[in-house]
């Protein structure tokens, strides 16, 4: 319960914060926006030049493309720890972090919050209708259920890689850029893996979980059978991976002797 | 000239103090190849060539032309915005040499560290890992690096553009986004011009972009042939000059208008 109403008192402030420069908040989501039609725009043109890819039509991809966007955008709003490295550890900040009564991830949470990240939810979800209309698409009762409970699995399935990989600081305080590595390792997961070698699509699944975030899920609602069992299997997934990030980043905790002398 | 050529080295300098964060950069370079190689392997399928590009000639388009961007790609659309809202820009702007000529010869020095230990190690691994079809004849290779050089100019006079909008937005930074924007579509890096609908490529057509990644990129592929590199390259060079007219003539609106505050 405290850490609920930790949560909405650090929203609150960050509200206050972001809405004094509402101009740059704008700005931002248009560039947000503009780098969704990039790729958008990739995609219709490419189809322009073929009917399917690996099996896969227009829409359908264009469907998985905006399913990305919002686990994605989940993803970035609250874990937005790529520099933790170098904001928390090489500056000490990370001590101060320690004294503070709740969870020290969560702590680091709160402050790196960027809500308007969570703009890419509506972006993602207005793609979804699109697609799915064009794809006449029929939803059960229960499907609504699914695709939140989907999304959470792929945001957390994402936080987990970046969360694992933020606790490397706590061994090494070197400068490394796996961050900005695995940002562009996680578009892959954007596509069907299918398009991938067998080596890529072993990776994407079951060490860098990215295909739980795009295709696997959004298999189901295409009604893709036979990827049926990796789209169930998107939250469990999400919450082990979760979990197992959440033990080393633990483990890395105990490990942290700080930067100052 | 000799101050101009001490920018490059010094730039070349800097850069060569920060070697290790290259490394990184060729592997998330090719990452990105690697991804639009399968991509790209998956639009072809069964197909043999697409708009006149063969399958293995896409590959070979997708390395040179993020290899390239390495070499073309600059910043100083930002240092710029940054220079003036910090206020230095005054006293850059009585030192004895051309500001916009320094902010390009600060380019060229990065471009060329870049060139030397990004693009050309980038290249021979993305070589090794995929198959990609390198130019046979010599002459390619030199019209290849003169469309390359073109290229570099022509992004950074858009740079500079982009830059000098900052004395009178004070906060470009929208600007400076939305242009990257574009020149990631129009420019040819992610999709050669050849294969946006027919509408499409005639706007292009009279906009300076594809100089910067598709002319290159396109030699370098065997794309163009004879008569069309002559005109691409052509084409490259008109653009060069005509963008100095609105260079030149926004530097004087914004000389006028700069206010210095403090001192």
């Amino acid at each position: 319960m405290f850490y609920v109403t930790m949560f909405f008192q650090y929203m609150s402030q960050y509200m206050k914060t972001r809405l004094e420069y509402r101009a740059d908040l704008v700005v931002e989501m248009i560039s947000d926006l503009l780098n969704q039609t990039v790729n958008l725009v990739f995609i219709l043109v490419v189809f322009g030049h073929t009917q399917f890819l690996s099996g896969w039509s227009r829409d359908e991809i264009i469907f998985i493309y905006g399913f990305f966007l919002i686990p994605f955008a989940l993803f970035s709003s609250f874990f937005n720890i790529w520099d933790f490295n170098e904001r928390y550890i090489v500056k000490g900040e990370m001590d101060r972090i320690l004294t503070r009564p709740i969870h020290s991830l969560f702590q680091v949470i709160l402050e790196r919050m960027e809500l308007e990240s969570l703009f890419g939810v509506v972006t993602g979800l207005v793609i979804v209708m699109y697609a799915g209309t064009s794809l006449n698409l029929s939803i059960n009762w229960y499907d609504p259920f699914l695709f939140i409970l989907f999304a959470i699995g792929g945001a957390l399935a994402y936080a987990a890689i970046f969360i694992a990989i933020a606790s490397i600081g706590f061994w090494s305080d070197a400068k490394t850029s796996i961050m900005p590595m695995m940002y562009n390792i996680g578009n892959y997961g954007r596509y069907p893996v299918d398009i991938y070698n067998k080596v890529i699509r072993f990776l994407l699944t079951w060490v860098l979980p990215f295909a739980f975030v795009g295709v696997y899920p959004a298999a189901y609602f295409l009604g893709k059978k036979e990827w049926y069992a990796f789209s169930f299997a998107t939250p469990l997934i999400g919450i082990i991976f979760f979990m197992l990030a959440i033990l080393i980043w633990n483990k890395g905790v105990r490990k942290y002797r700080g930067a100052g002398n | 000239m000799e101050k101009y050529l001490e920018m490059i080295r010094m730039r070349f300098l800097m850069m060569l103090a920060y070697r290790t964060d290259y490394y990184t950069g060729i592997l998330i370079y090719s990452i990105n190849i690697g991804a639009y190689y399968f991509l790209w392997n998956a639009i072809y399928g069964e197909k043999s060539s697409i708009e006149g590009l063969t399958s293995i000639q896409m590959t070979t388009y997708v390395a040179i032309a993020w290899m390239a961007r390495a070499f073309y790609f600059n910043n100083i659309d930002r240092e710029i915005a940054l220079e003036i809202k910090e206020g230095k820009v005054a006293i850059e702007l009585i030192r004895p040499y051309n500001y916009l000529g320094m902010k390009t010869m600060q380019g060229l020095g990065e471009g060329i560290f870049r060139f030397f230990f990004f693009s050309v190690p980038g290249m021979i691994l993305v070589a090794l890992i995929f198959p990609i079809q390198v130019p046979h004849h010599p002459a390619s290779w030199g019209l290849f690096g003169l469309s390359l050089l073109l290229s570099f100019i022509i992004n950074t006079q858009i740079n500079l553009l982009t830059g000098i909008t900052a004395f009178f937005f004070y906060n470009n930074a929208g600007l400076i986004r939305a242009k990257r924007v574009i020149i990631d579509l129009f420019s040819g890096l992610i999709l050669p011009i050849s294969f946006y609908p027919f509408w499409a490529q005639d706007i292009m057509k009279y906009l300076p972009f594809q100089g910067i990644s598709y002319i290159p990129s396109m030699i370098f592929t065997n794309g163009f042939t004879g008569g069309e590199i002559v005109y691409a390259l052509l084409q490259q060079s008109v653009w060069v000059l005509v963008l100095l007219v609105p260079i030149r003539l926004l530097w004087t609106a914004a000389k006028k208008q700069l206010i210095i505050q403090g001192g």
